[in-house]
């Protein structure tokens, strides 16, 4: 196993110097599906979030508890359940989007939107445990409170979107059955090393595998070195 | 310049999220054709002769006939005559135009432990089971399932009833059955087309091929507007019917992995 | 007798099994400097809390009540303010959105509360990044600012050092002379003998003792108040 993996390195770093333009199209298709993904999840699912922080109202434990569940939705049931929608005999067939990037961008929001409502909604809601009162105080009502609260924690929400980027562009489920994997339209990163590996060809699966983990890798650096900057900030300030 | 083209790419690509608009049919295939490389082959010639592109979204047969019933394709394009009747019978099709055939070989470890080896399919699987050797099955409602159950069936043996021992299904596609085999020497059943560009073969070699029962016939079919009104039709029958005309035909027979051919056309 | 501008006849307040203020009955009239004290849990906060109108209660609160059935204006400061990741004028145009006052007018109120308090040079600072004074001081100009008739306040100088707590009790002097009416919680009996005109004793949620300043601190108390007092003024105010 040692030899395919040394032939996969080799292939990985031949197909990012190289700069194939097939891979270009598929990393630009990934890229694009899940960023257009979590902006969309990021608008809904912070106003969700927060508005779920500050509020109280019977079933709202329920509710959370449901939010949480829904963090490890499996991706290829969201895929499942797009494509019964989507399909021409289901129904928004009318929209004509299946095995169409739109619809990827569909079933990935619907995939990300409970990871970013859940965590915005704990992050809100521990920042609003300590401070409500005196938000309240000042003539704060419900929407003023979370949209204050989200513009006070904004470095933290910034991981929050990387942490749902993250989830987006490494799964394969949702995307694999709404989308078709069609060469050209709809085959992104990961539908990419699936077929690879189910053709056998495993140290180009691997080498695709290692620049999705790169990109991965990436946008984690970016996490941390924002969370560093937060620390950083909060220690000069004494906190 | 590779720089321009990578970041040109790239933003392509975004800009592709938005959805050019361009002539388009969906095909539902399978995933062994696509994987034998056929497709990559066959339809640019079809795209410079038309000017019709062709989205192929690659399933098991069974899959790709249902995502047809459901109005999701405009053209399915299989390997599995009893079902392509079924379904022109039930009125998604008008008629099935067959196009062209490849052949299953039967695969294995290269010393042949079982000794099957040959040019009869039934017997090489009568003496795998009686034998108890390993066989993996894709076992996932594909032409290639189809014809694997046909063939046990010459051997006069009921697989869904009684499995022989070592037979083992793992619902997935040609390609992760042929790596199931490889890594623990087991038989399998597999069109010739995907085995030519199977990378991962470690032991396994050819053991039973020729026998005239394996051969595989392809038909293409246009979703009939009749019961799914939005089906681009025109432009489905267009592809159907360069693909039986003696321009189609050549670019089948021209398809060659390592020099040999994998289809033979076989249009009236 | 002037009218009351809040007043309170038999407030109890509970938090699930703990009675925290039990048939509490207090008036605040203006131009009043209140000083409540008592030992930590003796329901201070609590009484702040209700008088402004945040809490869940059994009893009575009233308010004065102008022509369109509006209270007075208050505010409120803690011990800690919670400033927003602003900066300084950011937060202090916050305070005023959220007290609604007019666009036009926000940003000369707030030029006037920073200048007020002292802070016109920190204006485009990171608030967070200010001093525990300071910090205090922008408290209090983004109460100053929405104008309130009654001011809170919750052990305000209790995580000061010396000199800071001198500059706030300064600007909580100036305000109550400018016409604020001022109840102000504190453990420190100092603070309330050179600020308030009256001082409140608590113990376990009710009011214990309730007199003018002099004679709260000449008379003779009942025991429990009056070892809290000798407790209290045993450190140096």
């Amino acid at each position: 196993m040692g030899g395919g993996f040394a032939d996969s390195l080799r292939t990985a770093w031949a197909l990012v110097t190289g700069f194939d333009a097939r891979l270009a199209e598929i990393v630009g298709l990934s890229l694009g599906v899940s960023g257009t993904a979590c902006a969309l999840a990021a608008g809904f699912g912070m106003a969700a979030g927060a508005w779920l922080a500050v509020v109280r109202f019977p079933g709202h434990r329920a509710i959370v508890a449901a939010l949480n569940t829904l963090l490890a939705l499996p991706s290829v049931v969201v895929g499942l359940v797009v494509y019964l929608l989507l399909s021409r005999s289901g129904p928004l067939g009318a929209w004509g989007i299946l095995f169409t990037p739109r619809a990827m961008v569909v079933a990935q929001t619907i995939l990300v939107l409970p990871v970013v409502a859940a965590l915005t909604r704990q992050l809100i809601a521990d920042a609003w445990r300590g401070n409500g009162e005196q938000l309240r105080s000042m003539g704060a009502g419900t929407a003023a409170s979370a949209g204050l609260l989200l513009l006070h924690e904004r470095l933290a929400l910034v991981t929050v979107l990387l942490t749902a980027f993250g989830r987006a562009i490494s799964e394969v489920g949702a995307v694999m059955i709404v989308g078709g994997n069609i060469e050209g339209v709809t085959r992104v990163m990961t539908t990419a090393i699936a077929l690879e590996t189910s053709k056998g060809d495993l140290p180009l699966a691997l080498g695709l595998g290692i620049v999705l983990l790169g990109l991965v890798g990436a946008i984690n650096g970016a996490i941390a070195l924002v969370q560093r900057r937060q620390g950083a900030h909060a220690q000069a300030v004494g906190k | 310049m590779k720089r321009r083209i990578w970041i040109a790419g790239v933003l392509l690509a975004w800009a592709g999220v938005t959805l050019a608009q361009e002539r388009f049919i969906v095909m539902a295939s399978t995933t062994s054709t696509e994987q034998s490389g056929l497709f990559a082959h066959l339809l640019p010639a079809f795209k410079a002769a038309s000017g019709i592109d062709v989205r192929v979204v690659a399933l098991g047969t069974g899959q790709a006939l249902d995502a047809a019933r459901r109005g999701d394709a405009d053209v399915v394009f299989v390997h599995d005559t009893v079902a392509e009747e079924k379904f022109v019978a039930e009125g998604f099709a008008t008629k099935r135009l067959p196009v062209m055939y490849n052949d299953f070989v039967l695969v294995g470890p290269r010393a042949d432990p079982a000794g099957v080896k040959g040019n009869d399919i039934a017997a090489a699987l009568a003496k795998l089971a009686g034998q108890g050797a390993p066989f993996i099955s894709r076992g996932d409602k594909s032409g290639t399932h189809a014809a694997e159950l046909r063939f046990w069936k010459m051997a006069n043996l009921d697989v869904a009833a009684s499995p022989p021992k070592g037979y083992q299904a793992c619902g997935c596609g040609m390609g992760p059955a042929l790596n199931i085999a490889a890594s623990t020497n087991a038989y399998a059943l597999t069109d010739r087309g995907t085995w030519l560009n199977f990378r991962n073969r470690a032991d396994l070699a050819i053991i039973v091929q020729g026998d005239s029962r394996l051969f595989n016939p392809y038909g293409v079919m246009v979703v009939n507007p009749a019961r799914h009104p939005h089906v681009k039709a025109a432009l489905a029958q267009a592809f159907a019917d360069w693909v039986v005309s003696s321009a189609g035909q050549a670019s089948i027979a021209a398809y060659k992995i390592g020099g040999e051919p994998v289809f033979f056309p076989s249009a009236n | 007798m002037s009218a009351a501008l809040i007043e309170v006849k038999t407030g109890t307040v509970r938090f699930g099994a703990l009675t925290a203020l039990a048939d509490v009955n207090f008036a605040l009239r203006a131009g009043e400097r209140v000083a409540l004290v008592g030992a930590n849990g003796s329901g201070k906060t609590t009484l702040l809390r209700l008088l402004h109108g945040q809490l869940a209660h059994e009893g009575e609160r009233r308010a004065l009540v102008d022509a369109q059935g509006r209270e007075p204006a208050q505010a409120m400061v803690f011990q800690r303010p919670f400033l927003l990741r602003l900066s300084v004028w950011h937060n202090l145009m916050v305070a005023l959105w959220l007290a609604r006052v007019p666009r036009a007018q926000r940003a000369a109120q707030a030029e006037l509360a920073l200048r007020r308090v002292g802070l016109a040079d920190q204006r485009d600072r990171p608030a967070r990044v200010l001093s525990g004074g300071q910090q205090q001081r922008l408290a209090l100009a983004r109460a100053w600012a929405v104008r309130p008739r009654v001011l809170f306040l919750d052990e305000p100088t209790a995580s000061l050092d010396p000199g800071a707590k001198r500059e706030v009790e300064q600007l909580i002097a100036e305000f109550a002379q400018e016409g604020m009416a001022v109840v102000m919680s504190t453990h420190n009996l100092g603070q309330a003998k050179r600020l308030a005109t009256r001082v409140v004793y608590l113990e376990g949620g009710r009011v214990i003792v309730d007199l003018p300043t002099a004679d709260f601190f000449n008379q003779s108390l009942p025991d429990a108040a009056a070892a809290f007092v000798k407790g209290e003024l045993g450190w140096p105010a």
